[in-house]
């Protein structure tokens, strides 16, 4: 055992702890955790938090603002799923770490945003050239005291997408106009068409509806006030809107009028594709959705009617965080990508509806047809029935997650056959769970 | 041997001069600590990474989760604690879903783990003969394993679709009426242990193989002289002869069941998936747990559930240990 030897175990030994050191804290200091993005040689880097299709990168948007500005470089991060996103933008949110500077907020997470992260994110409301949105968008991302905590993206008033020739095997009109006339102003028309075309339909591969919670959410958000009350107070189980719309939803899954499907899963998809159902209820973003997933195989086949009643469904925001490194460059770079002609120029591209009413009010929006619907004029479509949503929209703090446990008791109907009431009781049950 | 040789790591008796004091005493004395600290310290040194590790990600978690689980937090205020002391455990004890996830946990974890090891047994007696290309079967079937959770599950689920599946396509070329898969409790549960038999199957019987093959040649030779078949083979010198490297299997999958978690998960796809299914029909203890936390954003909730099932685990073997000492007291 001579002292060279002795030396090295020495070294070996520190090496190792050291090693082990640096495991430790690496995880804490490594350029990912700090938040947004920053100035770097010359130049600001604005990073972006974002899901789905919002249609902001996909329409070459983000590219023309760097053209434009030659001095911004915008980084951006798209999360497929938004409940995936959510839950990730909350964890940063408590760690006060890892954030972009801009983050996308989806409607349903709007009102918990407002409630509880009110501090985190920048003021908008000394942001001059922002009157142009529809007057209940603002308030939706707005606080008490006047904050305004993002500015809006898109909105998702709603139409029934139909198939023309289905509707023709059914003996059902076919042009849009009179198919709108079946159901005017009534959802239980909508259902009671739907025993129509059962009747009428020869074969059993193709139902009138995709899914019962298509039914019931296009009902739900025609009324401003759903699940909460505007003190915020949890009135969902005594709001009659509520019941009456999982009553009809509950009465067209009895009858087999659904194909019970759930929608944006994966055998929706297949469902799209091979044409096992005749309509879906369609906010204006699902119908990109749609053209993609039926395929060229299907086009020209689909069409869009109006829905019997206006409502809305969807819709997003971007926020900056207040501790954005580079703020006011990433204010304003959302001011620019919510302004009317960005969001006429998204609408044109991939179909979003603007929540800006001087884009809704633009001939480029209003003239707007789609080649793979038939050349329905969806312009007119969804601008009219954007109109019709009412001008106060009431969001509560947990309206996401309340929304998708409907969709899930709807299911529990149509799938399992379980006796409504009790689908009712379990739901209940389980929005005591996520909410308390 | 062994006793000689710590000494001298030891340093018991360095063979040198008589200690003196003063100036070169000093020096000697700080060379003599430098060593002492060398041989005592260094395997601590050693070791030390796995266990600086192992207090960053595994005991502090563990330590700050019985904290959060006796607290009602929110995920997106994990600053603002409020102290419920043990309230989350008695909800949980008075939860249905929580029995429910236990029971799907448990049925679960029976009709993956039964069935698996009991394949991976045969796959690994058969490859221990002497065959052709035995190094490709042996390769190949832990081929399964090496592939992703995610991407195992999707395919899957494809497989197992309602309306444009593989195995209802099959059975309806038969004349059998489609099976709802994912929304009836038996064959979505049955569709997932289908995922873990494919997954485990094959790394399993590699485990056997492994033992089987330290299995002395000649108790072989010795049972086929006293004319015992094949089977009698397997059933008296095989199954013997691995029964550590059994246990060893039982241990790990029954730990690997009581997390079971992506397969339902991606099987299930997006909320539904959370939820094991609109009715809870195949939600297991690791998706409770997910949906409480991640779901729900509840995190106190969902660190009592974690904690629920170290303490099950704990408890299950707890009772092993219990039936393994009565059983060799009676005996």
């Amino acid at each position: 055992m001579g002292s060279p030897g002795s030396m090295r175990t020495r070294a070996a030994a520190a090496v190792a702890v050291a090693g082990a050191m640096t495991l430790v804290v690496g995880c804490s200091s490594s350029d990912d955790s700090a938040t947004g993005g920053g100035k770097k040689d010359g130049k600001v880097v604005i990073t972006m938090g974002m899901y789905g299709v919002m249609g902001i990168k996909e329409t070459g948007l983000l590219e023309q603002y760097e053209k434009e500005n030659p001095n911004v470089e915008i980084k951006e991060e798209i999360a497929g799923d938004e409940q995936t996103y959510y839950t990730a933008l909350q964890t940063r949110l408590a760690a006060g770490k890892g954030l972009k500077d801009i983050q996308g907020i989806e409607i349903g997470r709007a009102k918990e945003i407002t409630e509880t992260q009110a501090d985190k994110f920048a003021d908008f409301s000394d942001v001059t050239g922002t009157d142009h949105f529809l007057p209940w968008k603002e308030s939706q991302i707005s606080t008490g005291d006047g904050k305004v905590l993002g500015l809006g993206t898109d909105i998702g008033p709603m139409a029934v997408c139909y198939r023309k020739d289905y509707f023709e095997q059914a003996g059902l009109p076919t042009d849009r106009e009179e198919v709108a006339k079946l159901w005017e102003g009534d959802w239980d028309k909508y259902v009671e068409v739907g025993r129509t075309f059962k009747k009428g339909f020869k074969g059993d591969k193709v139902s009138y509806m995709d899914a019962a919670s298509g039914l019931f959410n296009a009902m739900v958000y025609g009324y401003p006030e759903q699940y909460y009350d505007e003190a915020g107070e949890l009135i969902y189980a005594k709001n009659p809107v509520v019941k009456e719309a999982w009553n009809l939803a509950a009465d067209a899954a009895d009858d087999g009028l659904t194909a019970k499907l759930r929608q944006f899963q994966p055998g929706w998809d297949p469902g799209l594709a091979n044409g096992t159902f005749a309509t879906a209820v369609c906010p204006a973003w699902m119908l990109s959705h749609i053209s993609e997933k039926a395929g060229e195989a299907n086009k020209g086949k689909w069409d869009v009617a109006k829905a019997p009643k206006g409502a809305n469904w969807g819709g997003s925001f971007l926020g900056v965080v207040e501790q954005s490194p580079v703020k006011e460059e990433a204010k304003k770079l959302v001011a620019w990508l919510t302004a009317p002609e960005q969001q006429t120029h998204i609408f044109k591209e991939i179909g979003n509806i603007p929540s800006s009413g001087e884009a809704l009010e633009s001939d480029q929006v209003k003239n707007a047809k789609s080649e793979y619907f038939n050349d329905a004029p969806i312009g007119q479509i969804f601008g009219a029935a954007a109109q019709e949503i009412p001008d106060k929209q009431v969001l509560g703090r947990k309206d996401g997650t309340i929304k998708d446990t409907f969709s899930q008791g709807l299911v529990l109907i149509e799938q399992q056959g379980t006796p409504r009431d009790e689908a009712w009781k379990t739901t209940a049950e389980r929005i005591e769970k996520a909410v308390g | 041997m062994a006793t000689s040789t710590t000494k001298a790591l030891a340093g018991e008796e360095p063979p040198g001069p008589p200690r003196k004091t003063g100036g070169e005493g000093t020096v000697r004395r700080r060379g003599r600590l430098l060593h002492r600290l060398d041989i005592k310290g260094a395997p601590y040194a050693f070791i030390a990474p796995f266990f600086v590790v192992f207090a960053a990600f595994s005991f502090y978690p563990l330590v700050y989760t019985s904290w959060i689980s006796l607290h009602d937090v929110e995920l997106a205020t994990l600053d603002v604690m409020e102290w419920v002391a043990f309230d989350n455990y008695v909800d949980l004890w008075n939860d249905s879903r929580f029995w429910n996830a236990l029971r799907n946990t448990i049925t679960i974890g029976v009709i993956s783990t039964v069935p698996q090891l009991m394949m991976a047994l045969g796959m690994a007696h058969l490859l221990n003969y002497r065959m052709r290309a035995s190094l490709f079967f042996r390769v190949a079937s832990l081929v399964p394993y090496a592939t992703s959770v995610a991407a195992a599950a999707l395919v899957f689920t494809m497989i197992f679709e309602r309306d444009f599946g593989m195995i209802n396509w099959a059975l309806g070329s038969v004349g059998i009426d489609p099976v709802n898969w994912e929304a009836d409790k038996w064959p979505a549960q049955a569709a997932i242990s289908t995922i873990v038999i494919w997954r485990w199957t094959g790394y399993n019987a590699l485990l056997y193989l492994a033992a089987m093959q330290a299995i002395p040649a000649d108790r072989y030779e010795a049972a086929s002289l006293d004319g015992a078949s094949r089977w009698q083979q397997f059933t008296h010198v095989t199954i013997p002869g691995i029964r550590s490297t059994i246990v060893f299997t039982i241990v790990l999958s029954t730990i690997g069941a009581t997390q079971l978690f992506g397969e339902p998960l991606i099987f299930g796809q997006g909320p539904n998936g959370i939820t094991g299914g609109a009715d809870n029909q195949y939600q297991t203890l690791g998706l409770l747990l997910y949906e409480e936390g991640w779901k729900n954003y509840q995190m106190g909730r969902s660190a009592t559930v974690a904690w629920a099932m170290f303490l099950l685990l704990v408890l299950a073997f707890a009772v092993q240990r219990l039936i393994k000492r009565l059983r060799s007291r009676t005996s």
